[in-house]
């Protein structure tokens, strides 16, 4: 068992500095309760990566990453023979022929590490929709069975059954065959309340009535229609930009000087200074 | 790996329950797999059953998968899982408080969190105390309307404004707006969705359950599309290109391979003594078409004309030039006004103001083409793809078939889109099956249709 309740989710992962709202608390406590990979959708920077770090951390879990990309292939994410090993053995013992397809020429890769892994594993599987339709298939065996099937070895069954995070940003639509598999847990931007708490964890030094003032101010940018609009990871900043300039007052002029840190696009700048009212630069 | 033990049974009125909601849920259009309903009912016995909260989450995860399926969901979730029963609803005001000693308490809960559970307490008592209309004779039904026009949170927005600013203006009152809208949204919604649970429980979840749920945004009809639902629209935008964009590219990577690379060829059979034992090919030149977008800008079919130009030029490095054109009755470039870079919303605006589109104001499509063939006639060539917007309701003016016929013999493609279901084509002053004949219409109603079209264009 990984949590006892979505209370304990909460508590453990706030001890970890990451605040959890309901959806996220009881995803998680499910997750680990029914055995089942947590799929973690949504726009960048609202803390996908974090939670699946914030689990491994909150329960003492040995954290596995697989960052997915385009061209990922079996060799790379989940096992491959050390060929270079396996001729020097052929080279140097003409009976070989048998046993190089051992453990020993064996090149583990994430996937199949967290299945063999003996002790509690979290497993991160990073920006899904970056890898190519085929790496689904292969998730597919792995995370409704958790088993690997390697030809020359057998099928390897998980010991102890990993604690699965997949990310994904949304650039594509995964196919409906994984989602079916996964829970579903989408994260979106929080909502001023949850940002001024988020906030206060990450920057400890900043004066709550700032970060209050902060978050709403990014509520309010988030309510244009941008084309990007700013992430909880750009608000931290942001709030680290504000105490290095060592100002504790947020006033027009400030946030005009540093809409550069959550707005990266100049459309964007120029309108949120329009509807603001900020004064131009 | 042993598998777990199978859950105990929970009790039928529980199953029942879940079924009918699982039914419901089917119903408004949620694709929900029996794997997935089982999922559900498992996670229904780990989790505690009373806390309610908790008990919408789980469904959620383990049902909806997407997004856009989640306020549908909530909807019917509010249904069959009722906050309270009537006669069990606590007493969040005293019975016989004033009309403007609610006002004040309603101010003050505005200006707070709207995630309080005091909140929706307000808003249910609200409902109780002003909801209850005389539908018929003898008969009671249920309705926002008149809570709302009781309390008026609109009226209240100076007051609440005055008491959280200390000074009017600039950027805190902006953010100061915003917050009051959001929380009396929250209240406006407070209050519909205890309405929806007394009617259900006077009527039966069912009924109600049928009306309740908008349908998901990649399925609102553009042209009956509320004001909130095009914002929400407008926000797709930029996600979807970039989606289309990327399941262009994967196409195109898969496509045919191009010529044989000589030089790379070479190269890789040095590790094999000059034996080109592999053969590397250059990769295939990128088929990117030119766009032509001829769109019709009058009133009826704005909405979708504006949507469908936002996402051709959201696309634009999928094309080696788009050029849009707008038309009533005559016709403009407006492709200056999409520059990159430019806000989107701003480029709507001035299309109206400055763009030269209007003669008398009644949809001509005959004149339009035939002024579009004589104003721009290099704008349609040989590599052109030219994409018509329009509902073909050209006012019983004379079509132009044979000028349009000539723009799409000298184009490499054409497509017309027609945001009107495939029903009511034909009906009244449509011209959709002439133009048909002559340019292949597609029907085009909501975002889903869409983003199919714009996969086989590029």
């Amino acid at each position: 068992m990984w949590f006892a309740s979505p209370d304990e989710v909460r508590g453990r992962l706030a001890a970890v500095d990451y605040l959890a709202d309901d959806g996220i608390a009881t995803s998680v406590f499910l997750a680990g309760a029914l055995g089942k990979p947590l799929l973690a959708e949504g726009p960048a920077g609202v803390g996908k990566t974090q939670l699946a770090k914030a689990v491994a951390q909150a329960t003492g879990a040995r954290l596995i990453r697989l960052q997915c990309y385009e061209g990922l292939d079996e060799a790379r994410a989940l096992y491959e023979w050390n060929y270079k090993k396996q001729l020097l053995r052929i080279q140097a013992d003409d009976g070989a022929w048998d046993d190089i397809f051992s453990e020993e020429f064996l090149l583990e890769r994430p996937l199949l590490k967290a299945i063999r892994s003996e002790e509690p594993t979290v497993l991160l599987i990073d920006e899904t929709d970056k890898a190519d339709v085929e790496v689904e298939g292969l998730l597919l065996e792995i995370l409704s069975d958790y088993q690997v099937t390697i030809p020359e070895l057998g099928t390897i069954t998980a010991a102890r059954r990993p604690y699965v995070v997949l990310t994904s940003n949304a650039t594509r639509e995964l196919s409906e065959a994984l989602k079916r598999r996964c829970l579903y847990l989408h994260l979106d931007y929080p909502t001023p309340e949850r940002e001024r708490d988020i906030l206060l964890a990450q920057v400890p030094a900043l004066p709550a009535g700032i970060a209050d003032q902060l978050a709403r101010t990014v509520a309010t940018l988030r309510a244009l229609e941008l084309k990007k609009s700013p992430s909880i990871a750009e608000t931290v900043d942001w709030a680290h930009t504000l105490l290095a300039l060592g100002r504790t007052e947020l006033d027009e002029a400030l946030i005009g000087e540093t809409l550069g840190v959550v707005l990266k696009h100049n459309s964007d700048q120029v309108r949120a200074a329009k509807e603001l009212g900020l004064p131009a630069r | 790996m042993t598998t777990p033990p199978p859950p105990p049974t929970p009790p039928a009125s529980l199953v029942d329950r879940h079924v009918g909601f699982v039914h419901a849920l089917r119903a408004a259009g949620l694709p929900v797999s029996p794997a997935e309903g089982l999922d559900a009912a498992h996670a229904l016995m780990v989790v505690d059953l009373s806390d309610r909260q908790t008990l919408r989450e789980a469904y959620a995860a383990t049902l909806v998968k997407r997004p856009a399926h989640r306020p549908g969901f909530d909807t019917l979730f509010d249904l069959w899982f009722p906050p309270v029963i009537s006669g069990a609803e606590g007493t969040a005001v005293a019975e016989d408080a004033e009309l403007p000693e609610l006002r004040e308490r309603l101010a003050e809960l505005l200006m707070g969190d709207p995630a309080d559970p005091a909140f929706r307490e307000f808003a249910r008592a609200m409902v109780g105390r002003f909801g209850q209309v005389q539908a018929a004779p003898g008969r009671q039904s249920w309705f926002s309307f008149p809570v709302l026009r009781a309390l008026s949170p609109e009226t209240l927005v100076a007051r609440m404004l005055a008491a959280m600013l200390d000074e009017r203006g600039g950027l805190p009152e902006k953010v100061a707006r915003r917050h009051i809208s959001r929380t009396i949204e929250a209240f406006t919604e407070a209050v519909a969705a205890d309405v929806r649970r007394r009617i259900a429980e006077e009527a039966g979840v069912e009924k109600v359950a049928r009306s309740a749920v908008r349908p998901p945004i990649d399925q609102v009809d553009f042209l009956r599309a509320t004001k909130d639902e095009l914002a929400r629209l407008r926000r797709e935008v930029y996600p979807l290109a970039r989606r289309l964009a990327t399941r262009l590219s994967i196409r195109h990577r898969r496509g045919r391979r191009g010529r044989l690379d000589f030089r790379r060829t070479v190269r890789a059979s040095l590790s094999t003594g000059g034996v080109p034992l592999t053969t590397c090919l250059r990769p295939p030149r990128p088929h990117r078409p030119e766009l032509v977008v001829l769109c019709d800008a009058s009133d009826s079919v704005s909405t979708f004309s504006h949507f469908t130009l936002l996402l051709t030029f959201a696309l634009r490095e999928q094309f080696t030039k788009v050029r849009a054109f707008a038309f009533v009755d005559t016709v403009d470039e407006i492709t200056r006004l999409f520059a990159p870079g430019a806000d989107v919303l701003d480029a709507i605006g001035r299309l109206t103001k400055e763009a030269d589109i209007v003669r008398f104001g009644r949809t001509d499509y005959g004149h339009v083409f035939e002024r579009f063939a004589e104003r721009f006639p290099d704008a349609v060539g040989p590599r052109t793809s030219l994409l018509i917007l329009g509902d073909a309701r050209s006012n019983y003016q004379a079509p132009a078939l044979g000028t349009l016929k000539r723009l799409a013999g000298q184009a490499r493609h054409a497509y017309w889109l027609n945001p009107e279901p495939r029903a009511q084509w034909d009906t009244g002053d449509s011209l959709a099956t002439s133009y048909g004949s002559v340019v292949p219409m597609h029907e085009c109603r909501n975002v889903a249709q869409l983003a199919a079209f714009v996969e086989t264009l590029a």
